[in-house]
Parts: C-alpha cells; structure tokens; sequence
C-alpha cells in the first residue's frame, strides 16, 4: 500500500464518516461543521485526481462562502434547541427507500466509467488545472457555460426584486 | 535516501521550512503587538511600554507569560468543543496562508536547490483566497459558542463583513492575474523580477486590494466586530487566558501575512529594487543573495504592517451601513470598472 492508496483511504474514511454526522448529529451546527470537513475530504480526492482548481473552488465557494451562510441563518435562529418533532413514520419509511433508490441508480451509473481503474493521478493528466479547463470552458462549451451564466445573473436579479419591500 | 518510495531528505527540507516559516510569523506577530503599542505611543505623544528590559523589549515575553498563567474559564452554558475550537482555527486559517508564498530567491545547500517556498502549488492565490474564507469560522464559532448576545452579534458582524469584502479583493486581484497569466505566486514574483512592479500598472486595484485587507483582518476602520462600545468585547467577550490570546494573536499574524501578500502581488515580491540579482549573485554568492532578498520581502511587508497601525491610530471607526455600502456600493464596481479597463488594454496591446 503506497502513499496515494494511504491518502485515499483516509480521505474516503473522513468523508464517509462526517458524511454520517451530518444526518446523525441533534445539534444543526455540529451538521454543518461535518458537512464542511465532507468537502475538505472531497477536495482531497480531487487533489489525488490533480484537479486542483476544482479542490479549491469547492473549498472557496462551498466550504467558505454558501457553509459560512448556512452557519449564520442556524446561529440567527437559535435552532440548535432540539424542538423538532418527531416525523410521521411513513414519511421517514418513504425517506429512506428515496434515498436508497438514489444510491442504486449513482452506483449503477458509475459501475462501469473508468473512474474504478483511475482512483489517482498523481502528476498525470492535467485536465484539471486552471489553464486547461479555462480553455475547454471558453471554446467547446461556451455556449453552456454563457447560459449558466446569464441564469446565475437571472437568479440574482429575482432575489433582489422578491426580496425589495414595496 | 529513500526508503518506502518516498524521498526523505525532500520531506525533512520542507519541514525545517515550515517551521522556520510558523516560527517567523509567531515572532513577527509577537513583536508587532509591541510595535503597536509603540506606534499608538508615538502618534499620541506618549513613550509607551518601557519596563520589562531595554526600551520594553521584553514586554511581549511578560504579556505572553501573563496570558498563559492566567484562570482558563469556561461557560457553564456555552458548547465546549465549539467553545475550544474557535480560537484554535482562527490561529490554524492565520498560519496556513503562509505555505504558498515565495520567501525568497532559492538556496544552494549541497548541490541540492532549495527554493524558499513550501509548495509551489498550481492554484496559488486561489489557495490563499481559499484559507482566508474560512478564517470567519473562528470568529463565528467562538461568538457564537460563547453564548452570549454580545457576542453572537460580534460574530455575525465579523462574518458579514469578511464575506462582502472577499469579492471586491478577488475582482480587485483578477486585473493582477490578467497581466500575469498565471494564480502560480512564483510566477507572479518572477514576471516583476528585475521589471516593472504591478503596482505600476493596478494602483487602483492596489487600492482596493488594501481597504479589503483591512477588513479581512478585522482592523480599524473595520474593527467592527469587536467596537467596544457597542458590544462590550466583540466575539471574545467570554474568552480569557490563552484562548483570548490566540484570537488575539491571529489577528497580528493575519496582519503580516498580508502585508507579505500584498508585497508579493504589488511590490515585486522579495525583489531587490534597483538591483540585479543575478549579477549579484556571481560576486557574493547565491545563499547570500537568498538571504538579502527575503529581508526585502520582510521590509516591504512589515511596512504595510506599519501602515496598518497608523490607519489605526489615525482613522475612527465606521458605522456598520457606512461598511457594507462602501464594500457593496462603491468597492465592487470600482473593482470591476478596473477590471474591465485592464482587459481592454491589454487586448488592445497585443493586438
């Protein structure tokens, strides 16, 4: 077992695990805190893969900006009384066989993708730095990234109208 | 030497400079607490600390020892693992930055180059942008843990505030990547090496890069998250002993580190300006020039150290809407109409 193996073990332990309490854990904040060590393990694996600028982006934009303002409704809210009642027990049944079905169909899809034989990829394959991925990007799907962006800008012009008082 | 594929001497050298890199920082912040009492002294026309050995060297020693000896208390009703945790990442986030910048010119020591940078990593200055948005964990976590109406509010301030200021900073650092082509900060320092710095070229975007410095820290006329007299403490109100030193302490460290951010991106880095240094190297010696060129990097970032204690003891603070309208209203579309400029000159050019 070399190094990448070690590293790739440990991350997917961390992942899985933090993953875990996230769903288990009373308090909303501990929640939170796990659903941020989730994405410092998945950036980890993306390091593994040299997709750095996606590891990083995840961490800027998931784990510093959308998680600081999950934090911060929680904290406004005091939620972390657990006053929440119980669910209705058909509703949790129902839950977790939507979950599972989902599970089934992410395993079977990438069952046979050819990321079972490429866990790692160190110093190889630079499809994942900046100046590869900028230039795939800007010429082969410009066209769908301009139109994601102008529904970003869409989004953003509604929260403002909806969120403006009269 | 290798032994179980993984080449030991690599690591050992990469050791010995992170801990000569952590242990820098420490003292700097250490000695800053000192230089900012010493400044506030100057500006006020006092003397200052003077007591503890020759001219109050000592001082930071005797108020580190005083910190540590201190009664550790801890809220019955705060959460304790958050309550321990928030000083922790706000020292952890201050020091991480640090692993990404150039120190230096590198060094020759037995045949073996060895650049005076820990990781030369591809994303560079994303990696910075990426700590540093997370370094509002340890205000928010701490505020909040703390259990206390003062505190939370401090927290939420802090977190508000860090987050509006980090977009106008990254608009404000594309135009610098635009010019450079590269996040790679080694080379950010090595297209102003023995040329023209950026600041020559993005003294607006330097601007703004600064005034979101300040608010990054959590400085005066952005120290809004602990203005006293509105919210007794800030987010530490609860902590005492090491624990409110360390969030103390992060704050010198943030300090410095971006002030040797800010000389890396604007002021050509450990560049010695006006010299040659690959002439230089051929009559000295190329450890030595390794040497002068990280003093260079500490001058010109403690001077932007010195700024940061000047603004303030010169500058009140600002109302909690004046901030958010000078980050929302006027620093972003600043940042982008710098933006837009710079792209346009330099298609123009290379056209």
């Amino acid at each position: 077992m070399n190094i990448t193996q070690l590293l790739f073990w440990l991350l997917t332990v961390i992942a899985i695990g933090s993953a875990l309490m996230i769903v288990t854990s009373k308090n909303p904040v501990y929640s939170v805190l796990g659903l941020i060590v989730t994405f410092f393990a998945i950036s980890g694996h993306y390091i593994l893969m040299n997709a750095q600028f996606l590891a990083i982006v995840n961490i800027i934009v998931y784990a510093g900006a959308i998680m600081v303002l999950f934090l911060f409704v929680i904290m406004l809210m005091n939620l972390s009384r657990a006053t929440e009642t119980l669910k209705n027990k058909w509703l949790q049944i129902v839950g977790a066989i939507a979950g599972s079905c989902l599970f089934l169909v992410l395993i079977a899809a990438l069952k046979n993708t050819e990321i079972k034989k490429n866990l790692v990829e160190m110093g190889t394959g630079d499809i994942g730095l900046v100046k590869s991925l900028g230039r795939e990007l800007f010429t082969t799907f410009v066209v769908p990234f301009e139109i994601s962006s102008v529904l970003f800008l869409s989004a953003m012009i509604g929260a403002v109208v909806i969120g403006k008082k009269e | 030497m290798y032994l179980l594929a993984i080449d030991w001497i690599f690591i050992i050298e990469k050791l010995v400079l992170i801990a000569a890199i952590v242990t820098l920082s420490m003292v700097v912040a250490m000695y800053a607490t000192y230089g900012e009492r010493k400044v506030a002294a100057f500006i006020q026309d006092r003397i200052g600390p003077n007591r503890a050995g020759p001219f109050g060297l000592l001082q930071p020693l005797a108020d580190g020892g005083k910190l540590f000896f201190k009664e550790e208390i801890i809220p019955l009703a705060s959460s304790k693992f958050l309550f321990i945790l928030g000083p922790l990442l706000a020292m952890v986030t201050a020091l991480l930055t640090s692993a990404v910048i150039p120190w230096g010119a590198s060094m020759n020591i037995g045949n073996r180059t060895v650049p005076l940078q820990v990781a030369d990593v591809n994303i560079g200055i994303l990696y910075v942008f990426g700590v540093v948005s997370l370094g509002v964990y340890g205000i928010m976590l701490g505020g909040w843990a703390s259990n206390n109406k003062f505190s939370l509010l401090a927290a939420i301030r802090g977190a508000s505030q860090m987050v509006s200021y980090e977009l106008a900073m990254g608009l404000s650092l594309i135009a610098v990547l635009m010019l450079t082509g590269s996040l790679q900060m080694s080379v950010i320092v090595g297209e102003q090496y023995n040329a023209v710095w950026n600041i020559a070229y993005q003294p607006i975007g330097f601007i703004i890069f600064f005034i979101c410095a300040l608010a990054e820290t959590n400085r005066t006329p952005f120290d809004l998250p602990e203005a006293e007299n509105e919210l007794n403490f800030g987010y530490h109100q609860e902590y005492s002993s090491m624990k409110l030193g360390f969030y103390l302490f992060a704050e010198y460290i943030n300090m410095f580190i971006s002030g040797v951010i800010m000389a890396t991106l604007y002021f050509g880095g450990y560049d010695i300006p006006f010299v040659n240094e690959a002439s230089l190297a051929q009559h000295i010696g190329e450890n030595w020039v390794a040497l002068l060129t990280f003093l260079t990097l500490m001058v010109k970032a403690l001077f932007f150290v010195f700024v940061f204690m000047w603004i303030r003891w010169t500058i009140p603070r600002f109302r909690f809407d004046q901030l958010m309208h000078l980050g929302w209203k006027r620093l972003i579309p600043l940042a982008l109409l710098n933006m837009v400029i710079t792209a346009v000159v330099i298609l123009w050019l290379k056209k």
